[in-house]
């Protein structure tokens, strides 16, 4: 006899229709409201894109871009976002064309593993968005909070640099 | 190899993967989803040591979305990456030997319920006092007081000791004896990507692994081993790897445990570990205490050597076999040494295990060798540098304890990063609290046996030509970011004379790629470049006497350049690649190719001496130019110049980044990663953030010069890059220090704290235990098989 079973997800919280808007398009999806934004990126709209290094927000790894600001997506729940512009490493792209930095990353070598590009271009288009040339120290500085344990960061550097004196930005 | 006009050898190109990597397109192994299937939980022990009385899992079972639950009863087949020590169970059977020890596995429709059923299952531990260091590990000699049944000593996992030459006489002859001793602290991976798998099995009888190994061979014979099933019944895939760095060599628990769970529940399932979990996990650098005595004349000559390494070396086996004997083994390789003895030994303690990671074995005795000659140098008065210019190794030949050195660009490498460092201008003369250090250092580009013995290739390669001119190679190696996808692509372009772009690359899949036994010992390049060379030379031949007979030229004047087949003597005589393949398909049949590599065999035939041949060892030297601040005691570096000689440049680019990536990780090392456990077996700083590893703030400018020595070995010369860069920066890091403010800290990592305890006379020479190792292994050189060069 099977016996009833005592329901394992116990007091699971009710979903709710988040509207979310990432990479220009507005999109809805019924998700549980403690889920965090990288969760519902990952799980639920399947934007893999972004990656989960520790989920403490201490690694840099699920950055995105909210209203243009780096944010670390596991640090912020799915609600929290609505209402703002998302945008992850799938919408980095324009069209067809590779976004400049993702250009530039891939030329110079700066993705070994690979794991932790996407939350560094993002926090890198950022940083360029609002300040086209920044000097190394600078770039630095905006990198900081997104670790790396593969290339020693200098191709990085070199990468956001190549772009940052390019006329495309 | 002969050629020596490349078209894609050399060049700076892109990684074949490298636009998935930066549009988030490359799925890793957490990126796949199933359907159906389900997510699955180790639970941990949270003692160091302990027996375990009994598990009841009923409650567990019973919570609704709970699929499965397994324990050390549903897989007890013990297994481990070495075949003489496989000490390791899925889940433990009768103890737990360190806090994190898996004990039992969940699997259910959501981590969240998964994670809930955990603390269901109820598991009576019979608490046993833990060894948690090296001294306490050799105290323990009673048999009540082991942590494993099977070895001989308690708590000694691995004793050698090696004695070649005449060591005795060296130091009868010696002038001056120095003796120093050291402690290089143990670090972690730190890979970004935390360790996942996934089992699925069926259809039919087949299982099937998904996992961010390094290793996918190892895995799928351990695989069969625990499962009890044969090797051709699973398939092992390594997915795209966020990082490994050694981390992800070894066969682990919740790979297996995705296996059996999946075969229990009819779902895939995945395990995706925690940040913390990764930390317990481990199978990092050793800590390792080291003595050190060597007899010189004079004039800095080294007569003789004696070195002892003690290894920490955690709950499990691993690689700890290998790990002894490489601390020991690559002494002899970067200066001539006439007579030398090495004693080593691994204990173990209630910790993670320890492994492979980095320089595996090596960055810990390279250590203590570049401090301990930087300190004779100054007592016998003489610039660090010229002490070791007097005495280099040579280029082919062969050191006291048997190693067959080939190629050998050290001497290169020195006064590259001499000249570009001002060394001779700074070298004791910049002010205090500024200074300048230097080291040298030798690596394997792959081990010369495999983890199992056994008389077949370390890598194989298949090349597939398709009537459309596509070109696909199959190949059992898996790219961890360092480019061996991108070096398969290179060597089979370069070969065909095709864009690198036409070449379609699928590894590291059990079912389609012929074994390459994985990305451990820097073995990749030298062994999956040589392997598709041979394999590109069996097809290179039925396309140029096609093309020969098809264009009237005899096949010897024929050339693949360009994406075609032409004469070197009337350029326009030439036909089309994909023309010619399907002239050879037509006339040949299906066309395929297979290539294979086997490094050359020992010189050296004693005992032990299985670790430390390679095909070719490269050799690193580092300059750093740093600040110490002798009020906080807070190291800030200037500037790295590191110079690698890599044989040969197979793509600059990602020789330059994996020598930058060396540094850095060298740099985490030497100033602030520690992987330390507190009295109750819990790790100290298991998260990113208070297990510190450098940032963009703290890596300083990197100055990296690469030196090519074209190696006889290696695919068009070349030979590792990835560890060896790591090796001479740890020291020179030390030795900067100690220019700069004069003191000695003889361990890592050097934390103010250190530096103001030395500063102020309080810091402590490091202690190293005394333990009785067994009679040495006598070896004279010249002894054993003779081998024959390449040329």
């Amino acid at each position: 006899m099977k016996k009833s079973k005592k329901n394992g997800a116990g007091d699971r919280l009710t979903k709710r229709l988040l509207r979310l808007r990432v990479n220009g398009e507005t999109k809805e999806v019924a998700t549980e409201v403690n889920k965090t934004l990288l969760e519902v990126l990952r799980e639920d709209m399947g934007l893999t894109g972004t990656k989960h290094g520790c989920e403490l927000g201490e690694c840099g790894t699920c950055t995105v871009l909210i209203d243009g600001e780096p944010v670390l997506s596991c640090l912020v729940l799915g609600v929290e976002a609505e209402g703002s512009e998302i945008l992850t490493v799938e919408g980095l792209k324009e069209r067809d064309k590779p976004h400049p930095l993702q250009k530039a990353f891939a030329d110079l070598g700066a993705a070994q593993c690979g794991y932790c590009t996407p939350g560094i271009l993002l926090t890198a288009k950022s940083l360029l968005d609002r300040h086209p040339h920044p000097k190394r120290e600078e770039i630095r500085e905006a990198l900081a909070g997104n670790l790396c344990r593969c290339t020693g960061y200098t191709k990085i550097l070199e990468a956001v640099e190549l772009v940052a004196k390019g006329e495309e930005i | 190899m002969s050629k020596t006009n490349f078209s894609v050898i050399g060049k700076p190109l892109r990684k074949v993967d490298a636009m998935g990597k930066c549009t988030g397109e490359t799925r890793y192994a957490n990126d796949f989803e199933l359907p159906r299937m389900c997510y699955a939980k180790l639970l941990r022990s949270p003692h160091p040591h302990a027996r375990i009385r009994s598990i009841s899992t009923e409650r567990a079972l019973s919570l609704e979305g709970v699929y499965g639950v397994i324990t050390g009863a549903d897989l007890p087949v013990k297994f481990g990456i070495m075949p003489s020590t496989e000490d390791e169970e899925a889940l433990a059977v009768e103890k737990v030997r360190h806090v994190g020890d898996p004990v039992a596995a969940v699997a259910a429709s959501t981590e969240a319920i998964a994670e809930r059923a955990l603390q269901l299952i109820e598991v009576d531990y019979e608490v046993l006092k833990p060894i948690l260091s090296i001294e306490e590990a050799l105290a323990a000699t009673e048999e009540s007081e082991r942590i494993h049944s099977w070895n001989r000593r308690a708590n000694i996992q691995k004793a050698v000791s090696f004695e070649f030459g005449e060591v005795e006489q060296g130091f009868n002859q010696a002038e001056l004896v120095f003796e120093d001793t050291f402690f290089y602290q143990g670090n972690t991976h730190l890979a970004m990507e935390q360790h996942c798998a996934i089992g699925q099995y069926g259809p039919g009888d087949k299982l099937t692994l998904w996992s961010s190994t390094q290793t996918p061979h190892y895995l799928h014979k351990a695989m069969s081993k625990v499962l009890g099933m044969p090797m051709s019944r699973i398939r092992v895939v390594a997915t795209p790897s966020g990082g490994g760095f050694g981390g992800k060599s070894d066969p682990f628990s919740h790979e297996m445990c995705a296996a059996k769970l999946a075969m229990i529940t009819g779902r895939p399932v995945k395990f995706n570990l925690t940040r913390e979990e990764a930390f317990y996990l481990h199978r990092g650098r050793h800590p390792v205490k080291m003595w050190i005595k060597t007899g010189v004349k004079k004039d800095g000559t080294l007569q003789a050597m004696h070195f002892r390494s003690f290894l920490d070396g955690g709950g499990y086996s691993s690689y700890g076999l290998a790990s002894v004997h490489y601390t020991g083994t690559l002494q002899t390789v970067t200066y001539k040494l006439p007579a030398y003895k090495f004693e080593g030994v691994r204990v173990f303690t209630n910790k993670p295990a320890c492994g492979p990671k980095r320089g595996h074995g090596t960055p810990q005795p390279r250590f203590a060798l570049e401090i301990h000659l930087d300190k004779i140098a100054e007592k016998l008065g003489m610039d660090p540098i010229d002490l070791r210019l007097k005495q280099l190794t040579d280029p082919n030949s062969i050191t006291v304890n048997g190693l067959r050195i080939s190629s050998n660009g050290l001497r290169e490498c020195i006064e590259k990063v001499v000249a570009r460092a001002e060394w001779k201008k700074k070298f004791r003369q910049l002010p205090l609290g500024r200074g300048i250090g230097f080291a040298a250092s030798a690596y394997i580009s792959g081990a010369g046996l495999p983890i199992y013995w056994n008389k077949m290739p370390h890598s194989g390669v298949q090349i597939r030509l398709d009537r459309g001119g596509g070109i696909t190679i199959f190949c059992g190696s898996s790219d961890i970011g360092q480019g061996s996808d991108s070096i398969l692509v290179y060597a089979v372009a370069e070969e065909f004379g095709v864009n690198p772009a036409e070449v379609r690359v699928v590894t590291a899949d059990t079912d389609l790629t012929p074994v390459d036994l994985g990305s451990y010992s820097s073995r990749v390049t030298v062994m999956t470049g040589n392997a598709t060379i041979q394999a590109c030379g069996k097809l290179k031949k039925i396309l140029l006497e096609t093309a020969g007979e098809a264009l009237e030229i005899p096949a010897d004047d024929l050339e693949m350049i360009d994406g075609q087949v032409r004469s070197r003597s009337y350029p326009k005589k030439a036909m089309s690649f994909v023309e010619c393949v399907e002239s050879a398909e037509a006339k040949h049949g299906t066309l395929g190719a297979t290539g294979s590599y086997t490094p050359p065999k020992n010189l050296a035939n004693y005992k032990g001496s299985g670790v430390g041949p390679t095909p070719a060892y490269t050799f690193s030297t580092s300059i750093v130019e740093l600040q110490c601040d002798s009020d906080t005691g807070e190291i800030k570096i200037d500037k790295i110049w590191i110079a690698h000689d890599c044989g040969r440049a197979f793509n600059p680019l990602l020789v330059e980044g994996q020598t930058e990536g060396s540094v850095y990780m060298a740099l985490g090392e030497a100033l602030m990663e520690e992987q330390v456990f507190r009295k109750n077996g819990l790790h100290k700083f298991p998260s990113i953030l208070e297990y510190k590893s450098p940032t963009t703030l703290e890596t300083p400018e990197i100055e990296t010069m690469l030196v090519e020595t074209n190696d006889p070995e290696g695919p068009y010369g070349a030979k590792e890059a990835g560890q060896g860069p790591l090796l001479p920066v740890v020291p020179a890091v030390a030795n900067a220090l100690y220019d700069a403010i004069g003191v000695r800290i003889d361990e890592i990592p050097i934390t103010p704290d250190k530096v103001l305890r030395a500063l102020e006379g309080r810091y402590k020479k490091i202690s190293v235990p005394s333990f009785e190792f067994p009679p040495p292994i006598k070896w004279q050189p010249g002894e054993g098989v003779k081998v024959e060069q390449k040329s």
